[in-house]
């Protein structure tokens, strides 16, 4: 798959008990975006994202990542491309060392043993990680835990990366290092969150849901300076982009 | 609370010890496994009036408690917090055993004291070899092991969660009844009732997060079993460990070491 292209056509899902979350959902990612999914909670942020993997099937319209449509044949493949990121690392970080995590999805694909261990040292190096390879993943602070469970996804050597709430939880400067090293990575990346001073970083396009649909997509500049539009999805001008309180320049 | 919260954190540090190198800490897990369960058969299997026969047998944990380089304190402390436990249990014999078995002098040893003593000492070399086992192993070391020797996967996989998991459950649980133990007053809301519906919401929440590790585990190729990727190789020390180990429990088992170095101790000092 040499495009890494995120195409959704018309996504429908109510789940089990019909509540509908996702009502006709279309956009299309292309080959290095970096794209924010923003919106207000429960807007449907994070079951969009379940559906990037195949881990929700759609009730309605399509999901196609590279050049094929989502189906029960090119799930594994699909999985392998689309690296997911969780918003809590503790459900993402299963085994009981750190090293053994992030060779899980690996193993998994079937790789020998010394590419498993090279590329388990690369991804740890990446993230700064390596001194904690041996450690089990409840000793780790949230910072690093963070950046582990992006280790544990980057091994598998995914086209796209796809984050719920990256910076959930994270001190200032932990934030900090996450979005520098996010800047570094040259993946398709798909980033759902609230930290709308990290959108304006990193991203240089952002799509607006509300209510289950898409109610903006375009220039994350223009989107952010249309007070109105942010207003109407629950969400609110990033700090950066607002005056000085102290000044009212 | 704290004490449960603390006790749970301890664990962590048996593992830590796991993580060190030493000529104990680099034998192949399957042989410690192996080592460490014929040490508890046959420590069980002694007689329960033979309290010298036990004796040679802490030549074992006593062994690899240098060899393995781990600090004697800290399993010393362990033993005496779990020792409630087996003192409980061991305390009866005394009462319902009360036939004579030695007299020393004028004071007449029961049959009971005896085998209060032998569980005592048992108690002490059997948790021992299991914490000392932990301490060199590693608990995903000794999974390992057990599934290779033919313990069936679900098992070892449901082992390797329950360790990792079992520090966030209590977690959970521990935040749970903070919470509510700072909205209860003198004794309102401590009761059975919020109690129950505090462990319901606690397993809805366990469900949940079930849900979402088998989420990140399918997300990574999961297709039903779990590889580990650590190279097992029997070599020549473990050889020399196995059979050492287990030629001593024997000869431990069948002669009384005890009896016959005191016997020759006797001959000697004539």
């Amino acid at each position: 798959m040499s495009h890494h292209i995120v195409e959704v056509r018309d996504l429908r899902y109510s789940y089990p008990d019909r509540t509908p979350a996702l009502q006709g959902i279309t956009f299309r990612i292309h080959h290095g975006e970096s794209v924010a999914v923003v919106g207000a909670n429960g807007a449907g942020k994070s079951t969009l994202l379940q559906h990037l993997n195949g881990y929700l099937s759609p009730t309605e319209g399509q999901v196609r990542v590279g050049d094929a449509p989502l189906t029960r044949e090119t799930l594994h493949e699909v999985r392998r491309t689309v690296g997911m990121v969780f918003q809590d690392p503790d459900d993402q970080l299963f085994m009981a060392t750190v090293g053994d995590d992030v060779a899980f999805g690996p193993l998994n694909l079937g790789l020998p043993l010394d590419e498993v261990n090279r590329r388990v040292e690369e991804a740890l190096i990446t993230v700064d990680a390596l001194h904690l390879r041996d450690r089990p993943p409840y000793r780790l602070s949230g910072g690093q835990k963070r950046r582990v469970a992006i280790a544990s996804v980057l091994s598998m050597m995914p086209d796209i990366l796809v984050m719920d709430e990256p910076t959930a939880g994270l001190d200032p400067r932990a934030r900090r290092q996450l979005i520098g090293l996010l800047h570094t990575f040259a993946h398709t990346k798909i980033i759902a969150t609230h930290d709308l001073d990290l959108v304006l970083d990193l991203c240089e396009r952002t799509i607006v849901i509300h209510q289950g649909k898409v109610k903006a997509d375009g220039p994350t500049r223009e989107i952010f300076a249309n007070e109105t539009l942010l207003a109407q999805s629950h969400l609110e001008k990033p700090l950066s982009m607002q005056g000085c309180p102290v000044c009212n320049s | 609370m704290a004490g449960i919260e603390s006790a749970f954190y301890d664990i962590s540090r048996l593992d830590s010890m796991a993580g060190q190198r030493s000529l104990i800490h680099d034998l192949d897990p399957r042989i410690k496994v192996v080592a460490t369960m014929c040490f508890i058969i046959t420590v069980v299997s002694v007689d329960r009036y033979a309290v010298s026969h036990l004796l040679p047998f802490f030549l074992f944990p006593l062994l690899i408690l240098a060899g393995a380089n781990l600090p004697a304190i800290y399993f010393a402390r362990k033993l005496l917090i779990l020792s409630p436990l087996v003192l409980f249990i061991a305390i009866f014999n005394p009462l319902l055993d009360r036939t004579v078995m030695v007299q020393i002098g004028p004071l007449a040893v029961s049959g009971g004291w005896i085998s209060f003593c032998s569980i005592i000492l048992r108690f002490v070399l059997t948790v021992s070899a299991a914490l000392l086992l932990i301490a060199t192993t590693g608990f995903t070391g000794i999974c390992m092991a057990l599934e290779r020797l033919g313990m069936p996967r679900v098992f070892a996989v449901q082992l390797l969660f329950l360790y990792r998991y079992i520090f966030v459950l209590v977690d959970e649980g521990v935040r749970m009844s903070r919470a509510r133990a700072l909205r209860s007053f003198s004794g309102r809301g401590l009761g059975l009732g919020v109690f129950s519906s505090l462990v319901g919401s606690l397993l809805i929440r366990t469900l949940d997060r079930a849900q979402r590790i088998h989420m990140a585990m399918l997300c990574r190729g999961f297709r039903g079993d779990i590889r580990i990727s650590r190279p097992l190789a029997i070599g020549r020390n473990e050889f020399f460990f196995l059979a050492g180990s287990v030629l001593f429990f024997l000869l431990a088992r069948l002669v009384n070491i005890s009896l016959l170095l005191g016997n020759f101790f006797i001959e000697a000092v004539r």
